[in-house]
């Protein structure tokens, strides 16, 4: 066998000698080409002759190209007719895969992609932060709590600088940030820690106030505690959607632990009084946690300045990654809580695992840019909400839910009368809008928030949420106007309520005979 | 428009050619809100700036506009790999194509049915 290599080679660079190699041969693999082709041009240049660079230089690239043409021509099969055998693609798709997608892929000019005006549920993951994050999901994998390697110390140092940001973010020290999956998490870990200590120790305390309209991560932690035999007061707000202080004073007893009230309502937006309700509750020697996954980054926020103990923060609410929220727990007066996850004593032994740094990472740039862009994206915000809440208010029979003065400008909560919520949100199909938390939006269950304010079935049914956030434009907002007044009239149209109204009879008047 | 155009020199040569940059780069983002959020905010920033005349603040300013240029050269890369369907605003709603790549016209009109 190495005898007959031995002579074809032999042979072939013999042939490749010739100055005309016939095209019958049969020997045809490229580099005996390549040969064959510097031999014709030695054949007919000069002594001295100009070169370039390009012509000097093999590209393999080149050369792999010009063997496939070579070779397909030969065969008279051309690779963008031929499908590689065993899969659905062409063989050019296969060998060039940029060459074959972009035969099939069709570039459109207008899109069907709905307009996302759901910022309450979630926000896009801005790419400052993405940038931020990538090295640490490509490079920087070390486990942050290794204390004996590079790889180590290098991610630890990232979320170190992380906990910074969020920390000066709400005015805090980087040492009182508790890195959790998320508000949920941090709601869970604050109400029930708190209640579970100081209930264990003497079972003195063992009084929670909430409201009526919090998170349901709140009202369902506060409903397992009453099961483990602790005291609930559901606090009831007033018709705007803010507590009443006078309310809440009579309430809190010497036996209250924990007060929880969110700072910025996640589906009509009004901003409590915080200040108000720190000053009260650190008068009476009682804990104050708020939710404030809505508000950080959104509203300034304080925790020295409001009296706040502890505080639920969501990274995916202010343009993070999702998966990854903070608890701030204050160290001074210190604030005593029982760990839910109990293991290896990371994050001062309140939170146990493995932090995510990639995450983290993410979580603490989004922090930093929500407080370089506080200002800007709040006076934008406002603009648009200013534009679009005129615009719907000005067509009749609409309501804004909540304080028309106390709210946050990036959340309107509008009620269409005469028109079903989940009805208006099939036709406003190019619209990504909510009727309320995106935890219940399965349900076709009038929001409990709404309720809470006292506003009937009806009305609670056919409100809708808009969220307006830092990447919302104008021509989005117009957009959304134009598409929700022809439609909320189309509905109407259709609606023998309307009609009723419109001619004068009052809804409330009428007797529905039972069928 | 013309950022920094009181200082001597080459800072204002460079600060316009940063901002073209800027405002070149932001335009490559696949997804519509953040190429208008990119020129919206580099057109905003360098206007809110453009009576700054130490020059220190300037250079400082000028190297944060640079990070922030790399960080987009990297985004927009990313962007263009993950590309999805366009939003219903860009460019009307007609539903149609325009130009002679292909001729396949939407039947369907969004959000009624």
């Amino acid at each position: 066998m190495p005898n007959i290599a031995a002579n074809s080679l032999r042979q072939a660079s013999r042939l490749c000698l010739k100055p005309a190699v016939s095209n019958a041969s049969l020997l045809r693999a490229s580099t005996h080409r390549a040969a064959a082709i510097s031999a014709q041009k030695i054949a007919t240049r000069g002594y001295v002759s100009e070169s370039k660079k390009d012509n000097a230089q093999v590209s393999v690239e080149t050369a792999i190209r010009a063997d496939q043409k070579q070779f397909f021509q030969e065969t008279g099969k051309r690779p963008q007719d031929e499908i590689v055998p065993g899969t659905s693609t062409t063989a050019d798709a296969m060998m060039s895969p940029m060459a074959g997608v972009l035969k099939q892929a069709t570039i459109m000019d207008e899109g069907q992609r709905p307009i996302y005006l759901d910022m309450q549920a979630t926000t896009p993951l801005d790419p400052r932060v993405l940038d931020a994050m990538l090295p640490y999901y490509s490079g920087l994998y070390g486990n942050p709590h290794s204390r004996t390697h590079a790889y180590g110390w290098e991610t630890d140092k990232g979320i170190e600088d992380a906990r910074e940001h969020i920390a000066s973010l709400i005015g805090a020290d980087p040492k009182e940030i508790i890195f959790t999956s998320g508000a949920t998490e941090s709601n869970n870990m604050s109400v029930k820690g708190v209640a579970r200590f100081f209930g264990r120790s003497g079972g003195r305390k063992n009084h929670i106030i909430t409201t009526q309209t919090e998170h349901k991560c709140v009202l369902d932690s506060c409903r397992h505690l009453q099961d483990e035999g602790f005291q609930v007061t559901y606090l009831p707000v007033r018709n705007s959607g803010l507590i009443d202080m006078k309310e809440l004073e009579a309430a809190i007893r010497p036996e209250t632990a924990i007060v929880s009230i969110m700072s910025v309502n996640n589906e009509i937006g009004v901003i409590q009084p915080l200040e108000e309700i720190g000053k009260l509750c650190r008068s009476k020697k009682v804990f104050f946690h708020t939710d404030a996954a809505q508000a950080v980054g959104k509203i300034p926020m304080d925790v020295n300045k409001m009296n706040i103990d502890l505080m639920s923060i969501s990274s995916h609410k202010i343009y993070g990654p999702k998966g990854i929220g903070a608890c701030y727990v204050r160290r001074r007066p210190r604030v005593r809580i029982d760990p839910i996850i109990s293991g290896g004593g990371q994050e001062r032994g309140l939170r146990s695992g493995t932090l995510a740094p990639a995450l983290v990472v993410g979580f603490g740039q989004a922090c930093r840019i929500a407080k370089e862009e506080l200002e800007y994206d709040s006076k934008r915000i406002k603009k648009l909400s200013d534009r679009l809440l005129k615009g719907l208010l000005s067509l009749e029979h609409t309501t804004q839910n909540g304080d028309s003065k106390s709210f946050y400008p990036g959340c309107v909560n509008v009620s269409f009368a005469y028109v079903e919520g989940e009805s208006l949100l099939m036709a406003l199909k190019d619209i990504a809008l909510s009727s309320g938390s995106a935890c219940t939006s399965a349900s076709l269950e009038p929001s409990y928030v709404l309720r809470a304010l006292g506003s009937s079935d009806e009305s609670a049914h056919s409100s809708i949420r808009f969220g307006i956030g830092r990447f919302t434009t104008e021509s989005e907002i117009d957009y959304v106007l134009k598409a929700v007044t022809d439609r909320v009239s189309f509905l109407r149209e259709l609606s023998p309520l309307w009609e009723l109204v419109q001619e004068g009879i009052a809804l409330d008047s009428i007797e529905w005979s039972q069928h | 428009m013309s950022v920094l155009a009181g200082v001597k020199g080459d800072t204002g040569q460079q600060a316009r050619s940063l901002y073209r940059q800027l405002l070149r780069q932001g335009g490559q983002f696949a997804a519509y809100n953040f190429r208008e959020y990119a020129r919206r905010r580099t057109r905003d920033s360098f206007r809110e700036n453009m009576g700054v005349s130490d020059e220190r603040k300037i250079q400082e300013l000028m190297q944060k506009g640079l990070k922030e240029l790399q960080s987009l050269k990297r985004q927009t890369v990313v962007s263009q790999f993950f590309q999805l369907d366009r939003l219903v605003v860009e460019g009307g709603k007609s539903g149609k194509q325009s130009g002679l790549r292909n001729d396949i016209v939407r039947q369907k009109d969004t959000g009624w049915d």
